[in-house]
């Protein structure tokens, strides 16, 4: 277990962990509304520490506010297009035949679309709710998921342990279900991690273009205000940088947590010590 | 006869070559056939095939006398079981082996408790200790003893033996022939033993056959000697 826990594992844990405590006590940690408005421009101060915007909003409270819409959108578009990628993937690469060149066709299809294009097309269509925003995310972004999850299958139905269920003629949702699925784990585990990264990625996109959730304070939102109310052209460097900070530091959080599990399997270090 | 196959053919692709091309043999109970040839001969397409993990293309398989198609079911899958070459892979990585091995009883609704299981595997040389463990924390002679136990749970009548000393030091080797020479004495199974080692093929099978291009040569029967 402990070397499933390596450092970099931890420093994504600390990291995530934080953001996670900021998204949950943001009315708490937040020293001042985010919608109050004040006076614009104000530099770092003690009162308002990351300064203020064109119309005086606490910068800091802005950000605060920003992890949670940052956060939602992320992990539940990561954990739709894992579920669905996942399904997909195992129906796919065990059931194989037209079952597999069916998903393969809508797989093929959906990852030709251009996704950032589509997803701006389809938010601009459709309100721009979170529900709205995180299905435009899902639509493009199960389909590599799918991929990867189905060539694992198509190894691991080869393998004896599964030939000898099916020998003893355990269904084929039995064998998916009890023997496929739990072998999948780390590539699900990292899959599923690298995916909140990538939407919350989209969603800064989607709200530096202006079609982020309309009423919400977001990291991509904020940046959007200072790009296009001439927060960089004036060098309020407090407005645009640390939304930028935020955004990276929290993919980061993901991209080291998806090393969890690396190179480990069930007893393999204890036969290596074994035989050492 | 127990197993009897007629001009049975397998192609992997619809338009692709044939792996197997009609080949006929038959085993009685209480008979090691064995088919040995090179890698990449169809040896070992033609057990999965007798085992209902891939269905034939051409030819009938009859078990008892009575034509079995794919998948197996019922009679058919009881009485025919499969032992592999590797035996690490033998075992679903992620379950231990005691979840590994009431799998049959699950599948079979075999009436199971821990202490049968326990004293059953005691004459394959697997102690309750060892079915805690995960399949990559024991030996590969262990785990197939413990493979061979689980398919000789449901006590099937037929049993293909796809090289399953191969992969085994010597000791282990002759403790599966053993095991299944002790096991065939007593239930009368029948046995298709594939094999690349003409030896051992030789010593432990009552025929032995030369698979060569996917296609079966007279079987040589060591009585006939």
């Amino acid at each position: 277990m402990h070397k499933k826990l390596n450092g970099r594992v931890l420093a994504g844990l600390v990291i995530l962990s934080v953001v996670l405590l900021v998204a949950m006590l943001a009315p708490v940690l937040a020293p001042h509304d985010p919608y109050e408005l004040g006076i614009p421009y104000l530099r770092p101060s003690a009162e308002h520490p990351l300064g203020t915007n064109d119309i005086g909003q606490d910068i800091l409270s802005e950000l605060i506010y920003g992890t949670r819409i940052s956060l939602l959108i992320g992990t539940v578009s990561a954990l739709t297009v894992t579920v669905v990628g996942t399904a997909l993937g195992i129906l796919s690469g065990y059931l194989s035949g037209w079952v597999d060149r069916v998903i393969m066709q809508m797989t093929n299809v959906a990852m030709a679309l251009p996704s950032l294009p589509l997803t701006i097309i389809l938010v601009a269509f459709l309100d721009a709710s979170v529900w709205n925003i995180i299905l435009a995310i899902c639509i493009t972004a199960w389909t590599s998921t799918a991929r990867i999850i189905r060539s694992r299958v198509q190894q691991l139905k080869c393998l004896p342990f599964v030939q000898i269920e099916r020998t003893m003629g355990a269904s084929g949702a039995y064998i998916m279900l009890r023997h496929i699925l739990p072998n999948l784990g780390e590539i699900v585990f990292v899959r599923a991690v690298l995916s909140v990264g990538s939407a919350m990625l989209t969603e800064a996109s989607l709200s530096f273009l202006g079609l982020g959730v309309i009423g919400q304070k977001s990291w991509g939102g904020i940046l959007h205000y200072a790009f296009f109310r001439n927060g960089i052209i004036n060098g309020a460097y407090w407005w645009y940088v640390p939304p930028i900070l935020c955004i990276s530091v929290s993919v980061l959080g993901f991209m080291l947590l998806s090393y969890y599990g690396d190179g480990s399997a069930h007893g393999r270090d204890r036969k290596e010590k074994g035989n050492a | 006869m127990l197993i009897e196959v007629q001009g049975m053919s397998k192609r992997y692709r619809p338009r692709g070559p044939l792996v197997v091309e009609e080949i006929s043999f038959a085993i009685d109970q209480g008979e090691t056939l064995a088919i040995f040839g090179d890698s990449g001969s169809g040896k070992s397409t033609i057990g999965q095939i007798l085992a209902g993990i891939y269905p034939a293309t051409a030819g009938e398989i009859r078990l008892d006398g009575q034509k079995i198609s794919y998948p197996l079911r019922g009679h058919a899958r009881r009485q025919i079981q499969i032992l592999f070459q590797h035996p690490e892979v033998a075992f679903n990585p992620r379950l231990r082996l005691i979840d590994s091995m009431r799998e049959p009883y699950r599948l079979f609704r075999l009436p199971y408790t821990r202490q049968g299981l326990c004293d059953y595997l005691e004459r394959y040389g697997i102690y309750e200790e060892h079915l805690e463990r995960f399949p990559a924390e024991l030996s590969g002679g262990e785990l197939q003893r413990l493979a061979l136990a689980r398919a000789m749970l449901i006590e099937p009548s037929f049993l293909v033996l796809d090289e399953p000393t191969s992969m085994l030091d010597v000791i282990s080797q002759a403790q599966i022939i053993h095991l299944l020479r002790e096991i065939q004495q007593e239930r009368q199974m029948g046995y298709l033993f594939i094999s690349h080692d003409r030896v051992l093929c030789e010593r432990f099978c009552t025929s032995i056959c030369l698979l060569k291009g996917g296609r079966l040569e007279d079987p040589w029967r060591k009585s006939d000697a």
